[in-house]
């Protein structure tokens, strides 16, 4: 029986019969319905990703006339990330011209909102001047990254060495004097920005330190949307299921800890988040057919739950793309297609 | 990565309508469906022609609201946007900070 060549979840290629791709599908799925009480894919769907997957095709595409739009994180620190010298005004032009960009993003090389908001002083003007000099609309980016927040890099004590010592009011308080921080940092930021003409603002890997990380951000995107009511904000998230690092912390009545993202979208969509990036992080131990069948059935869900426009994370590591730092291109075009034909997204 | 899935999923940006049709989903909060009917219709073409980009560099041409080929004297930058926001009826942040300036 021929093999399927295709690949596990760090990138590694492994050649595996039509019944075992047809196995991990259907596990994968299961996997995401059990976890986040959602439905799995109908047949059909799995029948779809299986020809998917048997395509011998290098490089796979959506049909025509299904083409979405493109968001990118941290947009202008890629070039400098694999040694390319180019400011960021030119890596905004790359990306317009040379690259079909829908929509670019500027950001800071150290890639938070903590230190973003030391260096305002230079990033406005640059940022400004990219926007005379360009034409799809421009974000502003960076992460929340309640981390960043903690000693010795921060003011705050780090929970994560207070809950081994069984120390868990004082975890928790800690992370809440963090939320504080963070909120203040995320809404000046964003305001300079939105001062100074950004079409909208991104707020990537959001919860990446659980539930604390994720109400920061509710509550900077709550502020920024009273202050600048016409603002665009993204909120692109760290993994499909909010950590319960605090475990307590709740946002309009609903605790954080646990959500997964059909029920993250809601919460997004209260604060007053204008386009939401679901995120389902890749198991390495498993196929790429295994990871992709269970990202598309979480974005599936969640695409179904909203009201707005639904940018899935298919970055690195996330959304069914390996975990490795040359993502292939048989792998990534087969997340592409998959999650904008079956997870019926507006974007990537 | 951002090159393969510009082939395989995307719109393509100024090569064709992408930049626009972001803008609807950014400024409205419109789905990708009803964000490419309504760009269509601002722009006189089948939603179908949204992706193509020699249709779309025609319509471009016309309206004079950028092209990815650098030319003389066509819309480059913030000029473009002046028509972008006219054209989809939409405000543009840096299009109204622009003004501001100006005055």
């Amino acid at each position: 029986m021929q093999k399927i060549y295709t690949r596990m979840g760090d990138g590694s290629v492994v050649e595996l019969s039509e019944s075992e791709v047809r196995q991990d599908l259907e596990e994968g799925t299961k996997d995401a319905a059990e976890r986040a009480k959602i439905p799995s894919l109908s047949e059909d769907d799995l029948q779809r990703l299986l020809e998917l997957y048997k395509c011998p095709d290098k490089s796979v595409g959506v049909e025509k006339g299904k083409e979405v739009i493109l968001s990118y994180d941290s947009g202008t620190t890629k070039f400098n990330r694999v040694n390319v010298s180019v400011s960021k005004l030119q890596s905004l032009q790359i990306y317009e011209r040379m690259l079909g960009a829908d929509t670019m993003e500027m950001g800071h090389m150290d890639y938070s909102y903590k230190p973003a908001k030391n260096i305002m002083w230079i990033e406005q003007p640059v940022f400004e001047q990219a926007l005379l000099v360009t034409i799809p609309p421009l974000f502003y980016g960076a992460m929340p990254n309640l981390g960043l927040y903690t000693q010795p890099d921060g003011p705050c004590l780090n929970p994560m060495e207070l809950l081994p010592q069984g120390k868990i009011s004082e975890a928790r308080a800690t992370q809440e004097e963090m939320i504080e921080h963070a909120v203040r940092d995320m809404v000046y930021v964003g305001s300079l920005m939105y001062e100074s003409g950004a079409d909208g603002i991104n707020f990537d890997t959001t919860a990446a330190a659980g539930d604390a990380d994720f109400l920061a951000t509710l509550r900077a995107v709550e502020i920024l949307k009273k202050k600048y009511p016409q603002m665009c904000i993204e909120m692109g998230m760290s993994g499909e299921f909010i950590l319960g690092m605090h475990g307590e912390l709740t946002y309009d009545g609903v605790k954080l800890a646990g959500l997964y993202p059909h029920k993250q979208v809601e919460l997004a969509e209260k604060a007053g988040v204008t386009i939401f990036g679901p995120a389902v992080n890749t198991n390495t131990n498993e196929s790429c057919a295994w990871n992709t069948a269970r990202a598309v059935t979480f974005t599936k869900a969640c695409v179904e739950n909203s009201n707005i426009p639904i940018h899935a994370n298919v970055g690195m590591g996330v959304g069914g793309v390996p975990v490795t730092e040359t993502p292939p291109v048989d792998s990534v075009s087969r997340v592409s297609k998959a999650m904008v034909e079956i997870g019926r997204l507006d974007g990537l | 990565m951002h090159i393969t899935h510009s082939i395989a999923s995307g719109m393509g940006g100024m090569r064709t309508a992408g930049d626009l049709v972001a803008r609807m989903q950014m400024s409205r909060g419109m789905k990708i469906k009803e964000a490419k009917e309504y760009v269509a219709s601002k722009l006189k073409v089948s939603v179908s022609d949204l992706a193509d980009p020699v249709v779309m560099n025609e319509v471009r041409e016309d309206l004079d609201i950028g092209r990815v080929n650098a030319l003389p004297r066509v819309a480059k930058g913030i000029d473009a946007k002046f028509r972008i926001a006219e054209l989809l009826g939409i405000e543009i942040n840096c299009v109204n900070q622009f003004k501001d300036r100006i005055k």
